[in-house]
């Protein structure tokens, strides 16, 4: 059974200096507060993880969390860049990073492995970029049937999978539903997980194409209210897009982002975002 | 009957409009491509299906979409999917028509780079987002198009990294690597657009935006650009595609650009 757990209990039991850890969520349901708690926590040497890092994989990374970003496409969506994530790329601000860069389609691959127990995945993918050779882990493999060539990535399996979603029931059975991303199979890919929901309720309402991860694939669950803000949660909130827009000139300017890092996220009990 | 004013970017946004066929299976990414292809759908191809990337198969939302995985399009999806099965089921397969994409570089055979620009790719001189999905659009789809402005610095000769490959080093070149689409048929820009040639898939000026000619054209690309003897002249956007444009753009402001 998923033990239902309080979100700093459940940072500090399960998120540890040098992990890999990856927090997912696709525009949809970003466990931004889980982030946030993760830097209060001060972790560091993180190998992070997600497909389309944005606004609180800036701030783990300005805030000195990660040593390592695995990622298909690191933007602000609708906005720009990223400037944190260039600063310690093209700076080494505040510490270096490396990047293992991959497409969508590799990463989503990478997380459906994984999700297998399979040490690998196959895709029509990468022919002519210039991407497996700046990253070790896309080779090319000939199919055994029929001679193709073909791509292949490693699979991916975090120690610690993080997403939210809408519900969880008592037992930590959680049922997310709208857009879904990689979720589910970042919980089955990881050996621990971690789900922050906007509600624990006595029971789950079945819906038409949700997903549904039951509790004995969930290690634990903490009631976030509002986790995902400033992404959304549907059927809760809408996606706060000033927000987005705001976090441009803050991520810009080092001593900007240094001030919000003091006031709205060790400043603050739990982050008003 | 005098015609209405308007911006070169309006003629690129509704030129890449027309661009799409009703009843096609459209790629979508945010941006222009999104606003062309919404404009697409509310005036001559009503039946135009969206998909994008974040897992929404036929979106019909009511206004444009702030990214995409904006939760108009979820409610608005003939069906959402998981990020995994889009690329794998959808777009790798080939059941796609027409991708769209953009860049931050393109060069004459239509290859793309969002990754790095200037330096090399361990210490670049700016960093961009990355692939995202573009890699497998430009291989999969039936059709890519391209929308980008056209200047110099985007134009290049040579790009600073392939993040999607349009025709390669030229022509055969996509069919030597095994990628399935056509590849780039269309690249739509403020000033006109290009095709590739059908000898040597090098992009050449076909068309000129109203009031652009190909001396402005050249200026603009990073290459000796070729062109067509005398390149037609876009038939510029009608009253009623202005209107629905404009109509469209004040959904998205005030929310994210």
């Amino acid at each position: 059974m998923a033990r239902i757990l309080q979100l700093d209990e459940a940072i500090a039991e399960l998120v540890h200096d040098g992990d890999t850890v990856a927090l997912e969520g696709f525009t949809h349901l970003i466990p931004v507060a889980a982030g946030h708690e993760i830097i209060r926590q001060r972790r560091k040497d993180l190998t992070l993880i997600r497909m389309t890092p944005d606004i609180v994989y800036d701030q783990l990374i300005g805030a000195g969390c990660a040593r390592k970003l695995i990622f298909s496409w690191g933007g602000n969506p609708g906005v720009g860049s990223l400037h944190r994530f260039r600063d310690a790329i093209q700076n080494s601000w505040p510490v270096s990073l490396e990047i293992e860069e991959h497409s969508h389609a590799g990463m989503a691959n990478r997380y459906a492995a994984g999700a297998s127990g399979l040490p690998f995945a196959v895709l029509r993918g990468y022919a002519g970029t210039d991407l497996p050779e700046q990253t070790d882990t896309i080779k090319t493999i000939e199919c055994p049937f029929t001679g193709q060539r073909l791509a292949a990535v490693p699979a991916v399996n975090p120690d610690v999978g993080i997403i939210h979603a809408q519900q969880a029931d008592r037992a930590g059975n959680v049922q997310m539903w709208g857009i879904t991303g990689v979720q589910k199979e970042t919980v089955l890919a990881s050996a621990r997980s971690l789900v922050t929901v906007e509600e624990i309720v006595d029971e789950l309402t079945p819906r038409p194409g949700a997903v549904v991860l039951p509790q004995w694939v969930v290690t634990a669950v903490a009631a976030v209210p509002g986790g995902a803000a400033p992404s959304y949660a549907q059927g809760y909130y809408e996606r706060d897009n000033a927000y987005y827009q705001q976090w441009d000139p803050i991520g810009r300017d080092r001593e900007q982002f240094e001030n919000w890092l003091e006031t709205e996220v060790f400043g603050a009990e739990r982050s008003a975002r | 009957m005098s015609s209405p004013e308007f911006t070169a970017d309006e003629m690129m946004t509704v030129g890449a409009a027309r661009s799409l066929r009703d009843g096609a299976a459209c790629f979508v990414g945010i941006g222009l491509p999104s606003t062309a292809a919404n404009l697409a759908r509310r005036t001559h191809a009503p039946n135009l299906v969206l998909i994008y990337e974040s897992g929404t198969l036929g979106a019909k939302p009511g206004r444009l979409p702030l990214s995409i995985g904006d939760g108009v399009l979820a409610d608005t999806a003939d069906s959402v999917i998981s990020v995994p099965e889009i690329f794998n089921y959808w777009l790798q397969p080939g059941r796609i028509d027409t991708g769209f994409l953009g860049g931050a570089q393109v060069d004459r055979f239509g290859n793309i780079n969002t990754t790095v620009i200037g330096g090399d790719y361990a210490n670049p001189k700016v960093r961009l987002p990355g692939a995202g999905g573009a890699p497998e659009i430009a291989a999969s789809c039936r059709e890519v198009l391209i929308v980008m402005r056209m200047n110099p610095r985007s134009f290049v000769e040579k790009l600073d990294f392939i993040t999607s490959v349009g025709y390669g080093t030229g022509k055969g070149d996509r069919e030597a690597l095994g990628l399935r689409g056509r590849g780039p048929v269309k690249v739509i820009t403020d000033l006109g657009v290009l095709e590739p040639d059908p000898d040597t898939c090098e992009l050449t000026l076909t068309q000129l935006s109203p009031g652009a000619t190909v001396e402005q054209a050249r200026k603009a690309v990073g290459w000796p650009l070729k062109a067509v003897d005398e390149p037609a002249m876009q038939q510029p956007p009608t009253e009623a595609e202005l209107t629905v444009l404009r109509e469209l753009k004040t959904t998205i402001e005030g929310g994210a650009k």
